[in-house]
């Protein structure tokens, strides 16, 4: 094109002193950014096709490489960003819906940084993790009420199925398909390792991770993709997806260049074909339409295994989670503003739905006025980034966190929020053969277990802190938490003081 | 005995153990200083194409041909490791020949042979090509 109205984001600084023009940088560029010129034994690169991920940078064998962002700008203008100039040129140039992934990236308040821990002095000593037993395990379900006795005065086990879980963390919803086999595999292995759990997405179960059913969530999402009863029998729990953080209200739409072989089969549908999951279920306009297919999932696994529906926080999601707790759901998914995706209409991510911490804790309160919160455990996402952020919302009443972006952190993502494009140059976000054995899921899962293992220490440690020695004992106790430049309404809505108080 | 292993599933064909090899083999602190404007000669190999790509260095033959064809007794086998005395060796080339994997290759100087020490001389001490890999394409273990 003749006018480029778009200058490159960041520019690609090459140190010449420490370049050895070993071209690793060029082979592991997916968006062919950087060239060999051989005649002068020198490497230059084309910023402009640049995404930002890394991949050369990690790579360099003699940290040559830096990226910067551009210093070029337009005239200043408060109301008028660059962004803002820019996403318009893109749009006048294309036509079209403006498409991004992984979270909403923009200036929103994150109330898990406005939060501070208590910690024991004094009275009600401190607890060192190292010399006394602490209990991260938690168990997600509906949980009995009454305690039934029989006849001999012994104790009816009345206990709904559940899942057990070694901390209370699990790997959120992503599909075969918007990531690679290689990426399911690390995380399958890392959940067995860790004893927790991941989950399929709606992209179905690929038939080389059926023996990993036992830590597998599978998902029954609006277009069913990869449903059938093999799939439901494999897994440890079914979740019905209704919303996603990222984009609440709007459904899925699988390109057909990410749909190759054994994608398709897994999703049970032609290759190239592209995969619309549509944005309401077409079955379900109601509770008792939602409790109708909670029913039915429970029928199809025989009672066996707990129903998770998955909602994205919206601004009625307690009213909504209190209706999907009557339905006979027996765990409900909250997935914050924040949560990713592979790709979501940008305008979407970045102004529907509402943060995590406000959801939770409206949720959690609403359940609890109601006397329901036992029928159901919560499940909170949508960017957990920290074991902070862990204890902070099990303090606010999750019984655990779903972790997607910190998974994919860990298996190299660096959150260039390209994977849309589908040429994730760290194996992820791709079904490109060249770029998925990128990742290597000996060293992908052991990083996963890695992370995790980190977090548990820590989540031992401030508990220990609090003089909590059960994670049980953190779930809901939001005495443990202060606020820190939060308004009234801003308190109240989380149920905390503000420090000092 | 640990030997260097390669499987091809996991290379990316990034010639990053190449780089690796040469730098180990300088004796230099700073690649950047030992590796810039100069050809390497690495004493492993990145074969590549229709797809696939592996790298390939000294298997350490129990047999080894190249030790039985040496004429100077440069080439020796030390507890499974196969060194080469630079200062015996005289260049003849018959150990290229005759190593099957093509693993022996005249040093950048021309005057002896070089090849894959295991990198016990160098200052690493473990094999550098497989601490370099950047997906553990490369690995130093026991099998059998």
């Amino acid at each position: 094109m003749a006018i480029r109205y778009i200058y490159a984001e960041y520019e690609i600084t090459r140190n010449y002193d420490r370049c050895i023009a070993c071209r690793v940088c060029e082979r592991q560029c997916a968006n062919e950014v950087h060239e060999y010129l051989p005649e002068a034994h020198k490497m230059v690169a084309d910023e402009a096709k640049c995404v930002n991920c890394h991949r050369c940078v990690s790579l360099c064998p003699t940290h040559a490489l830096k990226i910067v962002k551009s210093d070029n700008t337009y005239k200043a203008n408060s109301n008028w960003s660059q962004k803002n100039m820019n996403e318009l040129y893109r749009q006048a140039e294309a036509g079209g819906v403006l498409l991004s992934s992984m979270g909403n990236p923009e200036n929103f308040p994150i109330y898990f940084d406005k939060i501070l821990l208590n910690a024991s002095q004094v009275t009600n000593p401190s607890i060192d993790p190292l010399r006394e037993p602490m209990e991260t395990r938690v168990f997600l379900g509906s949980k009995s009420v009454e305690i039934e006795r029989d006849e001999n005065g012994q104790i009816k086990d009345n206990l709904k199925p559940h899942l057990k879980l070694n901390l209370p963390v699990m790997f959120s919803a992503m599909s075969y398909g918007s990531i690679s086999y290689n990426a399911h595999e690390s995380l399958a292995r890392a959940s067995q390792e860790l004893g927790t759990y991941y989950n399929t997405g709606e992209g179905g179960l690929h038939a080389d991770f059926y023996p990993y059913g036992g830590n597998t969530i599978v998902q029954v999402a609006s277009g069913r993709f990869g449903v059938h009863q093999p799939y439901l029998e494999a897994a440890a729990a079914v979740e019905i997806k209704i919303g996603q953080g990222a984009k609440p209200g709007i459904g899925g739409h699988l390109p057909g260049k990410k749909i190759v072989d054994d994608v398709a089969r897994t999703r049970m549908i032609p290759v190239g074909s592209d995969a619309i999951s549509p944005a309401p279920h077409h079955d379900i306009y109601s509770i008792e339409d939602l409790s109708q297919l909670v029913y039915s999932l429970k029928e199809a696994t025989r009672n066996t295994k707990p129903v998770i529906v998955k909602i994205a926080a919206v601004h009625n999601v307690a009213a909504i989670a209190s209706g999907i707790a009557r339905s006979g759901a027996d765990i409900i998914a909250i997935d914050g503003f924040r949560g990713g995706t592979g790709a979501a209409p940008t305008r979407i991510r970045d102004n529907v739905g509402i943060p995590i911490e406000l959801a939770l804790a409206g949720v959690d309160q609403r359940l609890r006025d109601e006397g329901i919160r036992d029928q159901v455990s919560i499940v909170a996402g949508g960017s957990i980034r920290n074991s902070t952020d862990v204890v902070k919302a099990v303090a606010l009443g999750a019984d655990c966190v779903y972790i997607g972006t910190a998974a994919l952190l860990a298996l190299g993502c660096h959150l260039c929020r390209s994977c849309h494009e589908g040429k994730c140059n760290w194996g992820i976000a791709t079904q490109v053969p060249e770029l998925i054995k990128r990742l290597n899921p000996d060293v992908g899962y052991k990083r996963l277990v890695n992370l995790l293992t980190a977090w548990r220490h820590e989540i031992e440690e401030i508990m220990g802190g609090m003089g909590i020695n059960s994670i049980e004992s953190l779930k809901g106790n939001r005495l443990m938490l202060r606020g820190v430049g939060l308004n009234e309404k801003e308190l109240e809505i989380l149920g905390i003081k503000h420090a000092g108080e | 005995m640990k030997r260097v292993y390669v499987n091809e599933q996991w290379c990316l064909g990034c010639h990053l153990c190449e780089y690796y090899c040469a730098f180990a083999n300088t004796g230099e602190k700073n690649m950047a200083r030992a590796l810039k404007d100069i050809k390497i000669q690495p004493r492993i190999r990145v074969e590549e194409g229709n797809d696939v790509s592996f790298a390939v260095s000294c298997r350490h033959c129990r047999e080894p041909l190249c030790v039985k064809a040496c004429i100077s007794g440069a080439l020796q086998m030390m507890d499974g490791v196969i060194t080469i005395d630079q200062d015996k060796c005289i260049g003849c080339c018959t150990c290229i020949l005759s190593c099957p994997f093509g693993s022996v290759a005249l040093s950048p100087d021309g005057h002896a042979a070089q090849k894959c020490e295991l990198c016990v001389q160098t200052a690493a001490g473990t094999p550098r090509c497989v601490d370099g890999c950047p997906n553990n394409a490369i690995v130093f273990e026991e099998r059998g």
